[in-house]
């Protein structure tokens, strides 16, 4: 009996896990495809046709709402930023950070490990702390709702989670390979570009991936640093739900089409994903 | 290369360096201002104060009341997430197929940015049609007040943060139970040791490491929240989920008193800061220990 009671408990752990943690994303997919009278009913409905206007309203930027004049909507202009910080970001940090990252495990130099831990605590420090006066010395440099100010600041935290995972994949790598295709006559650079960066281009890849979501989803630069006209999705979809008189299916739609990049790209780096949360502490 | 060849590696982070520069001057600004008078609204009374913004928010029980609801909301977050996520773990450990596909879904929620998670339970828990209101007026639980009561807004918002991050302990605590060795289960087995022995006296132990790193990630993080409280209840009803950076926040952005602000968020760097330092010690002992196998 004892084998039983347990299976049974088992199962209803496993039931009460799928519900708290995967029940919420699957109702807000299927809010989305709601209308709001639909939404609005005491006794949530399960059986309805499913409408795309929500996301047909997103996309156009306007929604006509019974009894009221057109409304507009400028949700668009949230995800376009969205794309620009963070494509932008990850590039920028791609750029910096992979030589860096290099140099951190491939050199032993005075200072390295400093300069590599001060990296790191960026990312553990109060982001208030540091925002508060950019945002005066950008006011006052102009650079306040600039996209070039943004993504500086996103450095902040694309950088450490790019430098502590590739510097690791880096220290994979033998450094002999690369001393004997310099002895071929080869310079630094053809051998850094050549060898190291194509063997390390796995660990590299889900890095840039796991920055360019950590980017998608940041929330406080944007919100301190920035107008809504080029505030990403996270500001703008709290802007949405406390603007009144937003349909609800399209504040659903909204959140949807918000998470849905992130939750693909976090599909693809499984299998990296625990040695780049941990920032590489502990591989995967 | 014609560069010195001790130089190389500087030039090589230099340009990693100089963007984060950037960042450490506004950190010794906000130090700077931290000890001044400074209110946006009342520019001529700027001036050099020393400590008196420390000494005013130390006297000031809202910043005890912040202190406490910060302590509160780390505490039960790092607790019931670093439960539930071994918990989790060890139902997934054995790699069955179910198992498989569970550990990749289950990482969604830490995936969806904290303030759009926010944002998606406010729908879930709309008092007009939120779904769970309506699963929850089956057990009586007919009208919960969720964040629009001061007593319940602290745990429907330790709902959000448990509900984002015990994935997060969960999928570090999962590698670490996967890559642990087989041999003393084995023994353990063939000695007829009882389940709860194995448990605490092989599992916990060889899992520690892997525990306490997730736990310090968590906990910085954790005393640090703002996207999800300021989604949620902007530290309200009242002050009743008023944590550190939230109330720095509304310092700056409603009272324009960015002294204080700077003071609190640099009260709120030294726990941190602190918190690191013991942390990173025993983490070191670790990796010694563990002759960096386990943590690299």
């Amino acid at each position: 009996m004892k084998i039983n009671i347990w299976s049974i408990l088992k199962f209803f752990a496993y039931i009460a896990i799928i519900m708290f943690f995967l029940f919420p994303i699957a109702w807000i997919f299927n809010m989305s495809f709601m209308t709001n009278d639909e939404i609005l009913r005491k006794v949530p409905v399960l059986f309805y046709e499913p409408t795309f206007k929500n996301y047909l309203g997103l996309w156009q930027g306007e929604i006509a709402i019974e009894g009221f004049a057109t409304m507009y909507v400028y949700f668009k202009q949230n995800l376009i930023n969205s794309a620009i910080l963070s494509v932008g970001s990850v590039s920028v940090t791609l750029l910096l950070g992979v030589p860096a990252a290099y140099a951190f495990a491939r050199y032993k130099f005075k200072g390295g490990e400093d300069i590599a831990f001060t990296l790191l605590s960026f990312r553990f420090a109060p982001a208030l702390l540091i925002i508060l006066p950019l945002n005066l010395y950008f006011s006052e440099i102009g650079l306040y709702d600039s996209y070039f100010a943004l993504i500086w600041v996103y450095q902040l935290i694309t950088l450490p989670l790019l430098l502590w995972i590739v510097r690791g994949y880096f220290e994979d790598i033998s450094p002999d390979i690369e001393y004997a295709y310099r002895l071929d006559g080869h310079s630094w650079f053809q051998s850094f570009w050549r060898i190291s960066i194509p063997l390390a281009k796995p660990g590299i890849a889900a890095a840039s991936l796991l920055c360019f979501i950590y980017a998608w989803n940041n929330f406080v630069f944007a919100l301190i640093l920035g107008s809504s006209a080029i505030q990403p999705v996270t500001v703008g979809a709290l802007a949405f739900i406390t603007a009144s008189a937003i349909p609800y299916g399209l504040i659903a739609c909204g959140i949807v089409v918000s998470v849905l990049p992130t939750l693909i790209l976090a599909l693809f780096i499984q299998k990296y994903l625990v040695q780049g949360l941990s920032l590489g502490a502990i591989k995967g | 290369m014609k560069i010195n060849r001790k130089l190389f590696p500087y030039v090589l982070t230099l340009p990693a360096l100089l963007v984060c520069v950037g960042i450490l001057i506004p950190f010794f600004t906000a130090v700077y201002y931290s000890l001044q008078r400074y209110n946006l609204k009342m520019p001529h009374m700027k001036g050099f104060i020393w400590f008196d913004n420390y000494v005013n928010i130390f006297t000031d029980p809202s910043f005890w009341n912040t202190i406490r609801v910060s302590l509160t909301y780390t505490f039960f977050t790092i607790i019931i997430e670093l439960l539930l996520g071994l918990g989790i773990a060890l139902l997934l450990a054995k790699r069955t197929w179910l198992n498989n596909v569970l550990g990749v879904l289950l990482v969604l929620p830490l995936m969806i940015a904290p303030a759009l998670a926010s944002l998606i339970w406010r729908l879930l828990i709309n008092p007009n049609f939120g779904v769970v209101n309506y699963v929850l007026s089956f057990i009586g639980l007919d009208g919960f007040t969720w964040a629009s009561h001061p007593d319940t807004v602290l745990f429907t918002l330790i709902m959000v943060d448990v509900w984002v991050f015990t994935p997060f302990i969960m999928i570090l605590l999962l590698a670490g139970l996967r890559s642990l060795p087989r041999q003393p289960f084995e023994a353990a087995e063939l000695d007829g040791v009882p389940e709860y022995y194995k448990f605490f006296r092989i599992t916990l132990p060889m899992l520690f490491p892997f525990i306490l790193t997730a736990s310090l990630f968590r906990l910085l993080e954790s005393i640090q929240q703002f996207d999800i409280i300021y989604a949620l209840s902007q530290g309200g009803p009242g002050e009743s989920s008023m944590v550190f950076q939230v109330s720095a926040y509304l310092q700056t952005f409603q009272y324009t008193n960015i002294g204080k602000a700077a003071a609190m968020m640099v009260v709120l760097w030294a726990i941190c800061y602190f918190l690191c330092h013991v942390f990173v010690k025993q983490w070191h002992k670790l990796k010694i220990k563990t002759k960096g196998e386990l943590l690299q």
